[in-house]
Formats: C-alpha cells, sequence, structure tokens
C-alpha cells in the first residue's frame, strides 16, 4: 500500500491555454465558428487600414499643410489648432484663469469620486456653491484685477465644459423642489411641478434653444438684455431641472417607506424629515443617475453650435472652413469625437461602478 | 411609478385625540397644516400669476412697440419658397400653413423610419452582446461604448458629410435593379396605380381581418382541444398572398416609373434625398446603441431559474426564449424603449443641421424667418412635439398595460 | 418654485441693463457698441484664427465705435445667425446690426428696425462648378440648388424660376457656410446667394478656380446698417457715419492723410468734414471731431471697401455699381453742412 499523495496532475491540455479558451469562446459549434471566421476577416480588413491611416501613415507636427506628405492623416490641422479646440477665442495670455478652473474641477470631483477621502461633504458643497462662484470671477473677469473677457470670446472644450457643468448644478437645487413638489399633496404645487416636468421633457432642446435666443428676450421688460450665453444657459437648465426631477423622484421612491414612517414618528417636520433623514439617503442612490443626465447634457451641448455658440463642435467646423486646411475636416471631427468620447465615456465607466457598489448595499428590494 | 409613498409630510395631526381648547389654546394657524397648505399653495398661484402675467404683458407691449405683427393670419398667406421634399402637394405657391403639414409629415416619417431600423439594429445588437461567442460579444460592446458616447450633432454631420463625399455625381450613378444611387439621393422607380388596384388594397384590409378571425379561431380551439395551429404562418401568407392573387388576377393594375437622366438629375421615380438617408442612419446607430443596452438588461433579469425551468419541461431553446424569456423581458424593456424612442423623435429636430426639411428646419427655420413671428411658430413647433410625446408614451403606457403581469 | 422665482426675479435685477430709450447714453455709459454681425462671411465679417474680426460691415461697427467713442477698437462683435439677427436688435442686445442684411419693405415697417444707408450694392447670383459649361441660370432646369434658409436669397430663387417656368430643387441650409459646403461636395448643382457673399465663400472651396458665376443677377440686394426702430438720434448718428465715410473718399481724405487735411486744408468741405467748422457734432451729441476720429482710424470707404473686398483682399472685386457716384456708381452721400 502506498500512502503518499500522488502529485497534482495538470488540467487536461484541451481545457486550458490558448486553444482551450479558443474552442469555448470563438468556436464553440459550426455556426459560431463560421461567424468568429467572417467577422474576424472583416475586422481585420478594416482595422489595417484604419490603423494605418491615423497612425502610421499620419503626420503630427509641422506648421501648415505642407508637413503632411505621409499620406495619412494629418493631425498638424489638429496640433496647430490646438489651443482654439480647448480655449475658443479666449485670449492666450489669460489661459491660465481656464487651466485654473479646470484644474480646480478636476481636482475636487478626484476627490469626492477616490474612496476614503475626508471632508466629503465639505468638499461637495464647494463643487457646488463655492466652485461656480470662483470659476465665474476666473473665466469672466472684470474684477479682482483680472481683465474682463467677454463671453463671445469662450469657445471649444471649455466652453462645453461650462455649458455642461453650470446645466447640471444650476438643475439640481431645482430638480430637488420639482421632485419634491411632484411627490407633495398638495394638489396645485403637485400640478404646476407636474406640467412643469412634463413640457420640458416633451420637447427637443433645440426648440428650447431657439426660444431662449430668439423668443427670451421679448419676454422681459425692455430695458433688460441678457447674454447670449446665458440665454442658452437658462434655457439648458430649465430643460435639465426637468430631467434632473425624475431622476431625484426615482431616488426617493428607492427609499423605503419605514424610513419616512420612522421620522413621522419621531415628530420630525417635513423639511426636517427631508433634509435629515430622506436626502441624504436618496442623493446617494441618485448619484448613478445624475451623472448619465450629465453625460446626455454633455453631449447635448454641442447643440448650441445651431444657435451661434462655439463650442466644441463648432470650433471644430470652424476650422474646417479655413481655407488654408480645407478638406481636412475628417481629422476635426475625427479629434472632437474622441474628446467628447473619453469624457462620456469615463463618466459612464465610473456611473456603472457606482451602481455595481450601490446594488450591493443599501437598496428597496422588499 | 408614482406611487405617492413619500408625502406625508402634510398629514393633519390625527385630530380626533384633540380636545375642542379655548381659543386662545389654538394652534396658531401658521402651524395648521390645512391652512398652511392652502396658504402656500394660494401663494404660488399667485406668483405664477404674476409671472405670467408680468411675461404675457413685457411680451405684447414689446411686440406693440417695436411694431412686430402678431396673430396667425401669416399661416395663409403665400410661403414663397420650395421645399426639397414633401410628402403632400406643395408648390411655392403653397400658404405658410402647408408648410407646417410638409414639415410634420418629414418628421412624422424620420421618426418612423428610425423607430424601426433603431428597433431592430438594436434588438439584434443587445442579443449578440450576450452571445457566447467572445468575437460577436465583443463587437457589440464596441459598438455600443462608441456610438452611444458620441454626441449624435457629430455623428449626423459625419454621415452626411461621409455618405456625401463618397457617392458619384448623377451621371456616374451607380445602377441597381432600375434604381440608381447618387450624391442626389437614392432614386427608385414610383409604382403608380393604375384603375381597378383598388381591389388589391381592398384584398389586403380583408386579409388583416380574416388572420384577426383566424387567430381568434385558432386560440379558442387550442383552449378547447390543445391542438396547435401556425397561425403566424398562416396569417403572413393570407396577408401577403390574398392581394397578390387579387394583383394577378386583375391584370397587374400597376405599372412603374423609372427614373431617367434628363439634363442635371433624373427625372420620375422617387428620390430619396441624401439628408434623410445620412439622418435616418446616424438616428437609427445611435439610438440602437441604448435600445441595445436595454435589451440587455431586460434578457439579463430574467431569472436563470426560468430557463432552467423551461429546459426541465423539455423545451428547446428557441421555444425557451420566445415562450419564456422574452416575454417576460419585454416588461423590464418597454418602459425605457419608450422613452428611447421619444428621445428619437425629438432628436429627429437636428435635422435642421443639415437641412433635412423636417418641422424644425422647415416651419422653425424658414417660415420663422420670413414672417418674423418667433413667438407663434415655436408655440406651434412645440405643441407639435409635446403632442407627439404625449401621444407615444400613452399609447406605450397602453400596451404596457396590457402586457403587464396581472398578479392576483 | 417659489424659490426658483426669487432666484429668477434677482438674477432680473442683476441683469438689468441697457437702457433702450438712448442708445447712445447706454454705449457711451458701456464705453463699447455692441455689434450684431455674421458669423463668417468673408469680406464683410469674419473672425480671423486670432479671433479679430474683419471686413467692411466690421468696420462700419468700428467706424460708428471711432465716432461716439473716439476709439475703433471699443466694438463688442456678437455674430447672430439669419434667424436671430432681428429679434437680437430690438430686443436690445446688440445696438446696431451690420450683417450683410438686405433692405426691404416688410422689414423695415414691420419688424420694428430701421435701415440707416446701403453700403454695399449688390445681388443675387449663381455659382456653379465651370466644368458643366453652363452659359445662363435659364439653362438650370432641374438642377438642384442650395441655399440659406431665411433669407430674400431664398425667395427671389422661388420667384425667379417660377416666373421662367424653371423647374429646381432646393436644399436649404441655416448658413450660408454649410450651404457653400455642400455646394462643394457635390449636393447641388448650383449655390444661389448674393455675388459679394459667394466671392468670400469660393475662396473657402476645394478648387475656387474650378467655380464660377452664371452672368444674371437676379436681384437688388441693397445691404446696410441696421438699427432699432424709436431712437432717431442713434439712427442719425449710423447714418451720418457712413455717410461722413463716403463724403472723405470723395474729399480725398483719407487715414493717411487726415491729420494733414486736418492742419493745413483749407477747403470748406474738408473743414466741416474734420470738424472744423459747419454743423460739427451737435446735433447728433457727438464730440465735435467725431468725423475726424472716424476717417483716422479707419479710413474712407475707399479704403475699407479695398482692404476688405476689393482689389487688396482675396475676393478681388471691383467697385462696379459701389463706386461713387461721380465715377458711375451708386454710392452717394448727402452733403455735410
Amino acid at each position: 500500500m502506498k500512502y503518499d499523495l500522488q502529485p497534482t496532475l495538470p488540467a487536461p491540455s484541451n481545457t486550458i491555454g490558448v486553444v482551450a479558451w479558443m474552442r469555448k469562446h470563438l468556436f464553440n459549434g459550426p455556426i459560431s465558428s463560421v461567424a468568429t471566421i467572417v467577422l474576424g476577416y472583416f475586422l481585420i480588413s478594416w482595422l489595417i487600414p484604419i490603423i494605418q491611416w491615423t497612425i502610421l501613415d499620419a503626420d503630427l507636427f509641422g506648421e501648415s499643410r505642407d508637413a503632411c506628405t505621409s499620406g495619412g492623416a494629418c493631425w498638424v490641422f489638429i496640433n496647430v489648432r490646438l489651443n482654439q479646440f480647448l480655449y475658443g477665442f479666449y485670449p492666450a495670455e489669460e489661459y491660465w484663469r481656464l487651466n485654473l478652473a479646470f484644474v480646480l474641477l478636476i481636482g475636487s470631483i478626484i476627490w469626492l469620486v477616490l474612496p476614503r477621502t475626508p471632508f466629503k461633504g465639505w468638499m461637495a458643497l464647494f463643487l457646488l456653491v463655492v466652485f461656480p462662484v470662483i470659476a465665474y470671477f476666473l473665466l469672466y473677469g472684470n474684477s479682482f484685477g483680472l481683465m474682463q473677457v467677454e463671453t463671445h470670446l469662450w469657445g471649444g472644450l471649455s466652453l462645453t465644459l461650462v455649458l455642461a457643468v453650470v446645466g447640471i448644478v444650476a438643475s439640481l437645487p431645482l430638480g430637488i423642489l420639482l421632485a419634491l413638489g411632484r411627490q407633495s399633496e398638495m394638489p396645485i404645487v403637485r400640478s404646476v411641478c407636474i406640467i412643469f416636468i412634463e413640457i420640458w421633457r416633451g420637447v427637443p432642446l433645440i426648440t428650447v434653444l431657439f426660444m431662449a435666443s430668439v423668443m427670451l428676450p421679448l419676454f422681459f421688460p425692455e430695458d433688460m438684455s441678457f447674454d447670449k450665453l446665458l440665454r442658452a444657459l437658462i434655457g439648458i437648465t430649465l430643460f435639465q431641472s426637468a430631467y434632473m426631477a425624475e431622476v431625484i423622484r426615482g431616488g426617493l421612491q428607492a427609499i423605503p417607506k419605514g424610513q419616512y414612517e420612522a421620522a413621522d414618528a419621531l415628530g420630525l417636520g417635513y423639511w426636517q424629515k427631508m433634509i435629515l433623514i430622506i436626502m441624504p439617503q436618496a442623493l446617494k442612490l441618485m448619484i448613478p443617475g445624475i451623472v448619465n443626465t450629465f453625460i446626455a447634457l454633455f453631449k447635448d451641448t454641442s447643440l448650441v453650435l445651431i444657435i451661434g455658440l462655439f463650442d466644441l463642435l463648432a470650433i471644430g467646423q470652424a476650422a474646417n472652413q479655413d481655407p488654408k486646411w480645407i478638406g481636412y475636416s475628417t481629422e476635426s471631427y475625427i479629434f472632437v469625437a474622441l474628446m467628447f468620447w473619453v469624457f462620456c465615456f469615463s463618466m459612464s465607466r465610473y456611473s456603472m461602478h457606482l451602481e455595481h457598489k450601490l446594488h450591493t448595499g443599501h437598496s428597496n428590494r422588499a | 411609478m408614482s406611487s405617492d409613498m413619500s408625502n406625508s409630510g402634510h398629514k393633519p395631526d390625527g385630530g380626533s385625540a384633540q380636545p375642542k381648547a379655548p381659543p386662545a389654546n389654538q394652534p396658531k394657524f401658521w402651524n395648521d397644516p390645512k391652512k398652511r397648505s392652502l396658504l402656500f399653495q394660494t401663494l404660488l398661484l399667485a406668483v405664477l400669476g404674476y409671472f405670467f402675467y408680468s411675461v404675457v404683458d413685457n411680451t405684447l407691449t414689446n411686440l406693440e412697440q417695436r411694431g412686430i405683427t402678431t396673430g396667425f393670419d401669416f399661416l395663409t398667406q403665400e410661403a414663397g419658397f420650395g421645399i426639397a421634399m414633401s410628402l403632400i402637394e406643395y408648390t411655392e405657391a403653397s400658404s405658410y400653413g402647408a408648410t407646417f403639414f410638409v414639415g410634420l409629415l418629414n418628421t412624422v416619417l424620420i421618426a418612423a423610419m428610425g423607430i424601426i431600423a433603431a428597433t431592430i439594429l438594436g434588438f439584434l445588437i443587445g442579443i449578440a452582446r450576450l452571445s457566447d461567442n467572445w468575437l460577436i460579444s465583443k463587437i457589440s460592446a464596441v459598438y455600443i461604448e462608441i456610438f452611444r458616447n458620441i454626441p449624435l450633432l457629430l455623428q449626423i454631420f459625419f454621415w452626411y458629410f461621409a455618405v456625401l463625399r463618397t457617392l458619384p455625381h448623377p451621371r456616374q450613378s451607380i445602377e441597381f435593379f432600375s434604381s440608381f444611387l447618387n450624391n442626389r439621393g437614392l432614386i427608385v422607380p414610383a409604382p403608380v396605380a393604375e384603375d381597378g388596384f383598388g381591389i388589391v388594397i381592398f384584398g389586403f384590409f380583408a386579409a388583416l381581418v380574416g388572420s384577426w378571425f383566424m387567430s381568434r379561431w385558432a386560440k379558442k380551439r387550442q383552449e378547447d382541444t390543445g391542438q396547435q395551429f401556425p397561425i403566424f404562418w398562416a396569417s403572413v401568407g393570407l396577408i401577403l398572398g390574398v392581394p397578390l392573387l387579387l394583383f394577378l388576377v386583375s391584370g397587374m393594375p400597376m405599372v412603374l416609373e423609372h427614373p431617367e437622366l434628363k439634363g442635371f438629375n433624373f427625372r420620375g421615380g422617387i428620390t430619396v434625398i441624401p439628408e434623410l438617408i445620412a439622418l435616418w442612419l446616424a438616428l437609427s446607430i445611435y439610438t440602437a446603441a441604448f435600445i441595445a443596452e436595454t435589451v440587455r438588461a431586460g434578457i439579463l433579469a430574467v431569472s436563470h431559474g426560468q430557463t432552467e425551468a423551461a429546459s426541465a419541461l423539455g423545451l428547446p431553446k428557441a421555444k425557451t426564449l420566445r415562450f419564456i424569456v422574452i416575454p417576460q423581458a419585454l416588461r423590464v424593456i418597454i418602459p425605457p424603449l419608450t422613452s428611447q424612442y421619444l428621445n428619437l423623435t425629438k432628436n429627429s429636430s437636428l435635422a435642421t443641421a443639415i437641412g433635412y426639411p423636417d418641422l424644425v428646419n422647415v416651419f422653425a427655420g424658414t417660415t420663422l424667418n420670413q414672417t418674423g413671428q418667433a413667438i407663434e411658430v415655436i408655440a406651434m413647433t412645440m405643441a407639435v412635439y409635446l403632442t407627439l410625446s404625449l401621444v407615444t408614451s400613452m399609447f406605450m403606457n397602453w400596451y404596457n398595460a396590457r402586457i403587464q403581469l396581472t398578479e392576483r | 418654485m417659489k424659490k426658483n422665482l426669487i432666484s429668477a426675479t434677482a438674477l432680473m435685477v442683476a441683469m438689468s441693463g441697457t437702457a433702450m430709450a438712448g442708445t447712445l447714453e447706454t454705449v457711451q455709459e458701456r464705453g463699447a457698441v455692441q455689434c450684431g454681425v455674421t458669423g463668417g462671411v468673408p469680406g464683410f465679417s469674419v473672425p480671423d484664427d486670432k479671433g479679430n474680426w474683419k471686413g467692411l460691415d466690421v468696420d462700419l461697427c468700428r467706424a460708428v465705435a471711432a465716432a461716439v467713442l473716439g476709439d475703433a477698437t471699443k466694438v463688442k462683435f456678437v455674430p447672430l445667425n439669419a434667424k436671430e439677427r432681428f429679434t437680437a436688435l430690438v430686443s436690445g442686445e446688440v445696438d446696431m446690426l451690420s450683417r450683410v442684411t438686405t433692405w426691404t419693405q416688410t422689414r423695415d415697417t414691420q419688424l420694428g428696425i430701421n435701415f440707416a444707408g446701403v453700403n454695399y450694392y449688390d445681388g443675387q447670383g449663381f455659382l456653379v462648378k465651370k466644368e458643366l459649361g453652363l452659359k445662363s441660370v435659364k439653362e438650370l432646369d432641374g438642377a438642384t440648388v442650395c441655399v440659406q434658409s431665411g433669407t430674400t436669397t431664398e425667395l427671389n430663387m422661388a420667384d425667379y424660376f417660377r416666373t421662367h417656368g424653371i423647374s429646381y430643387t432646393p436644399v436649404v441650409f441655416d448658413t450660408n457656410d454649410q450651404a457653400a459646403q455642400a455646394f462643394d461636395s457635390g449636393r447641388c448643382d448650383s449655390f444661389t446667394t448674393d455675388l459679394s457673399q459667394a466671392a468670400g465663400l469660393r475662396t473657402r472651396m476645394q478648387d475656387p478656380s474650378a467655380v464660377g458665376a452664371l452672368p444674371e443677377v437676379i436681384s437688388k440686394e441693397p445691404l446696410g446698417p441696421v438699427v432699432r426702430q424709436g431712437d432717431d438720434q442713434w439712427f442719425n448718428i449710423v447714418k451720418w457715419t457712413h455717410n461722413a465715410m463716403l463724403n472723405a473718399e470723395e474729399l480725398g481724405v483719407s487715414s493717411g492723410n487726415a491729420d494733414k487735411m486736418k492742419a493745413e486744408s483749407s477747403d470748406p468741405n474738408v473743414k466741416r468734414l474734420l470738424g472744423l467748422d459747419g454743423p460739427k457734432g451737435k446735433g447728433l451729441g457727438l464730440a465735435d471731431d467725431w468725423a475726424f476720429q472716424v476717417v483716422k482710424q479707419v479710413g474712407n470707404y475707399s479704403e475699407a471697401y479695398e482692404r476688405n473686398v476689393g482689389k487688396d483682399s482675396p475676393l478681388g472685386l471691383d467697385r462696379g455699381i459701389n463706386a461713387l457716384w461721380n465715377q458711375g456708381g451708386l454710392q452717394y452721400a448727402p452733403p455735410m453742412r
């Protein structure tokens, strides 16, 4: 008799390694195999020229179109105009102001996103209340010894960010009020909120922007004029607050009824209950939804080009019309698309990550 | 969705136990929830009323001071401009009112086309995303992540200019099945009905009614006897076969009007303009990415036990999908699908960026510019989208309610 | 909702400014003229890659700033599309439009605006690819034509084709740029717009030399500055700024010799123009040397014309009907006395 343990045998060779993986995931069955081969063929025959055009044969450095000699993409075009894509017509010596605002924004967002950083609450407050004020003075100037930069000089990625961030920050409080109003017991308050929300959700953003740019001036006394950017922002905020209200309502409804009843039992008033008990729990649940509306808004800001503001996409189009660079519009569209994509994709990943995290914690799956 | 479970804020406090106290001890009126709520709502109404009053007042003053014409009289005036594509009779001599309907119909057309294509593409990709085949699933994932994270407007521009640049001039058209493809669009032969075509249309509707009765009969028979009847294929045969038969019997009362190259462009036939093609591609591809995610989530939401139970019952895979998974998944899919349809309809307004003559381009664009009556025009445009949205969501709510589980 | 309204009210209070009753006072208080221009029509108003605005229309805005504020750089340019322009003007967002706008009866009488002159006499024409070998607009039967929406151009074309029994398909875009781009990429057989703009847009096409204009000019397009109705003082200022530039050309005063002329000239007309004599700036509420500042800082009409749309510019347009009246053109300014 032998009592020694036999050494563990390696797994059969056809269940491990590349071959086994391919058998399991690429060639599991005749139909699947055919699909893999056909798709693989198309993929390779498309990818190779694309990679060749965008990377291998592309030109990146230079001053004018003469630098584009390799036959591939002419990234020189983007390179030369990069500042305009990022800062619009903002005066070059004032770029630091945009950079500073951007660093503040990204810095505080990273602070909030990273796990285990202290003072998250204060940071959120900073981002929602203090930062917009700082950013306004930084960007617009005309005080604290900063030169005034008119809004019609704003453009490019920085304008896109301004539109999206202001749209979200300003629509949040409005959205909360609307969501609470929609759930209120007071019939008039409720119907006013429902009508407001449904009207804005029922019309396309582009008509809202038309309204803001063409009609809004007629609504106010004649001695009052609005900046074009401000008008667009008002339109975007009103539009966005309706969507925000629906996200917040979803969050409120996900809080178990017991929480409301417990708060009532403690004798808390309506606002105490909402601010101390419901909102802190609900807000956490709403974050993925808010991030998703932010992504939608971020993409939608490109519509302002129709009313003549120079956001990232509009700057790209303007660049295409430069007689010195005719024929390179593909490059600028690709660049603009890539910029949008990077922002939206990373945000959507973050929101998915959050949803996943929240899923395991508090939820209302009774 | 709108279960009001959270509105316990202003509950009158039990009330019954409170003894009738002397007036001095009565709660102050602002502590009485009922009165407070009344006061608050009156205040809200007053503020809103004042707000609207001042907006209307300002607008009227402004319009009058600046001598801007108001009213809807312009709708009957002659428009005087041409429109590239119209589903109804329209000439330069038609009225501004007609431009409204031309734009409206073009919007409805692109929305309907987009919804159909996006649904098919979205379902295909959503299911492919769940495929066992790694390559198929990854390609679907890449598709979804690329197209839903790039602004639709950019995609519309891309398709419009990409499509236009690659297509040839009319004189070098690509020809197939007596249709022509060039940078003026896709020109296909137009079917022109002759006398006697009415019977074919009649046959089509008769077949529709017939198949409805047939399905009722088949259902009843299955409930009574358990025997199944291939109702789907029978209906398809009926609906396609009857009109075709009538068409042949009545001596084919239809001719195809073939497009011909004359001068600059093709004459005759139906021209599908490139703006429509580009917008349609962009809208369907963009929305399909969202629908695919919805479909995937819906299918994943069906508990695995359901599939296992079905295989335990011995149902083959196709039948499991058809009778077990999809009906349950649809309940999860339909609400978000509705909002995607609404989004698509609203997004079709981006047509104006590439010059497809939809409502925003024709009516809120050219007509607004020519008449200068911004308020009337924008209000009418918004009303249309609002109505379309409400009608779509009402229909989908009705459908949703119909397929919802009837819980006992 | 209530809070929303309060904040809206606060916003309104914060934003209140620009009284429309006296545009001149508002402009002086603000220290800048707000001028509505196009988003980019080469030769008329277009930002260069540093965001500096250039063009004939732009120079008129600068001239008004020079007259009113004594500094031609004090202009805030507001790019407006065809749709927004009149609302932006009547609502006070801009003080004047200098935006290739055609003077028509409807606009002058029904939109609450006034045209203050004509700084460019234009006409509508058709661009086609030369390879088609076309000789006349009449040969365009069945053609597809790219056009900008909401302009007189669109209506003129419809009228012209209708009266001549020519069939056509319009493809309509929000901006002239897009229309030109679509024509360039082959979407249309022809592109129609005011000829001056066509000349500018042609420079942006892939091969400008392959594109030519058909001989017919199918409309009158007097383009000029526009102001709000009901402020006669401001109306006069804009009107006379343009007149001053024309008179300066007629009298041979230019930015180069303005100082010298002011010091030396004995011509009473020149003296009146430069504010040494005659009506000066009193009736307009401006400084006496207002016209001198215009000529000194911006130049006379000929200078503005040549550097933006004339021989020295990429557009290379002849003076044609925009020559002075005494040189066979239509530009005629009333005397300054």
